[in-house]
């Protein structure tokens, strides 16, 4: 029988959460690190027993924790990002150049190789590799030469926040981050270009077509079809067919474009999942009804799945790392809101069950399907 | 012995509980204590101050004897109750307010 770990970040701690391949009832562990925010955490896909976590706090700044017992116990592990050479700056609110400066890890993405190799995404955005299980950190700086000095943060900050390994290239990365966009290299992480063609900001950048500044909440995409990407953008949902080298919008019927997470179906490589969001000033769902949204053609058809999700006075956001997808079949989909709950689907979104209701905000939850 | 008192947060980071005792030879400054505190709990580097500039994270505050120190250079002499381990020096979270 297969097992399913959900692995679930908060503003006030981690949680694990286990159950069968029934998906029906669940166990639940934790928290993990009370007290402190945990960004994300993640399995390794060699060795799924190891996993890692971001911890921050706004006092004590920033911890990775790294397991080798899937939660059981953790390891307090290196936490040293420093930016490589002299940094520089970047474009700061008010027009002025302000120098990088490390605020937390907002994800973690281990190698699909190399369970002692993990990814880090950072805020001001960097990205560091460690090949020694998070003991020691290299920052990939290249990655700040693909115009770093015009990337200006957004409200959120100015987080990398996802972090793509491709299973058929593995000098193939691309990296979303929030108001500069995507970024690709193929060379391992030393040189990268921005991929951001075809993104429209009319409203967010004064040149609505210009090569960095967009706000890309998520991208995603299915590992059969490494190529191919789906993104959500601060407004628009857009696919690219050729490796981000341009990008389409696909935002069909939706109710609003504006939104975080975006996922791709486990088994159907055009069957995509979003969570539409009323605006950027109002950050909870239109009609306050909690609503996925399904399209099995790749975008532009959508379908609202609602069973089991509230449809009255819903007011939570469901935040860019907090939706995911398992790998059994039917395909499992989950995602977690900032009112605390985790709602899990074993039907491949047709109806939902609240996993949990009273966590604190989910900031992230990731899934480990398990023989 | 300099005794020290931590956090709640950075005592389950250390897994202590209650006061730290440490030796810290003379003479005993702000900066003294920090290192021999993050030596003997390396999972404490970064939390207090930052890891590269050593200067003190915004939300921490240093306190001994009714003062705080928090603003204080590094070589700043710690007071001779601390010293003399009549007084123990704090490590605070700062108020968060609200």
């Amino acid at each position: 029988m297969s097992e399913v770990r959900l692995l679930v970040g908060t503003r006030k701690g981690a949680f694990v959460l286990t159950s069968d391949g029934k998906r029906r009832q669940w166990a639940i562990s934790g928290p993990h690190f009370a007290g402190w925010e945990i960004y994300h955490l993640k399995g390794s896909p060699v060795e799924p027993n190891r996993l890692y976590a971001s911890q921050s706090s706004g006092w004590f700044g920033q911890k990775i924790q790294r397991s080798n017992d899937a939660g059981k116990t953790w390891e307090a592990v290196g936490d040293k990002f420093v930016y490589a050479g002299n940094p520089g700056t970047h474009q700061w609110y008010d027009g002025t150049q302000r120098p990088w400066a490390f605020k937390r890890i907002w994800h973690l993405e281990p190698s699909l190789a190399e369970p002692d190799t993990v990814y880090a995404g950072a805020e001001d955005a960097a990205l560091f590799r460690s090949a020694d299980g998070g003991q020691t950190w290299e920052e990939l700086a290249g990655l700040r030469n693909a115009k770093g000095h015009l990337w200006s943060p957004g409200a959120g900050g100015m987080g990398l926040h996802t972090i793509l390994l491709d299973p058929s290239r593995p000098q193939r990365i691309f990296v979303a981050i929030s108001a500069a966009g995507v970024f690709r290299t193929e060379d391992s992480g030393k040189t990268w270009r921005p991929v951001n063609r075809g993104l429209k900001s009319l409203y967010e950048l004064p040149d609505p077509d210009a090569e960095v500044g967009h706000c890309v909440h998520r991208i995603a995409r299915h590992p059969s079809r490494p190529g191919v990407l789906f993104m959500q953008k601060h407004w628009d949902v857009l696919r690219s067919d050729n490796a981000g080298e341009s990008w389409d919008e696909v935002s069909g019927n939706l109710p609003s474009d504006f939104g975080f997470p975006i996922a791709v179906h486990a088994h159907e490589p055009e069957t995509i999942y979003v969570v539409p969001i009323k605006s950027d000033s109002e950050h909870f769902p239109p009609e306050a009804k909690l609503r996925v949204y399904r399209s099995r053609t790749g975008g532009n058809e959508w379908e609202a799945l609602t069973r089991g999700l509230p449809q009255s006075d819903c007011y939570v956001n469901v935040l860019r790392g907090a939706m995911t997808v398992d790998s059994l079949a039917p395909c499992g989909v989950y995602f977690g809101t900032t009112g605390g709950q985790v709602y899990a689907s074993a039907d491949a979104g047709d109806a939902w069950t609240p996993i949990v209701r009273d966590f604190p905000a989910v900031l992230s939850v990731e899934v480990q399907t398990l023989p | 012995m300099i005794r020290i008192v931590l956090p709640f947060h950075l005592r389950r980071l250390a897994e202590v509980e209650g006061e730290v005792q440490l030796p810290v030879e003379q003479p005993v400054t702000l900066g003294s204590v920090l290192d021999a505190l993050e030596a003997r709990y390396p999972v404490l580097c970064g939390t207090m101050r930052d890891h590269v500039t050593l200067r003190r994270r915004p939300f921490v505050r240093f306190f001994a004897c009714e003062q705080d120190l928090s603003q204080e250079p590094p070589d700043t002499p710690l007071p001779g109750p601390v010293v003399t381990g009549a007084e123990p020096f704090l490590v605070v979270g700062a108020m968060a307010g609200g």
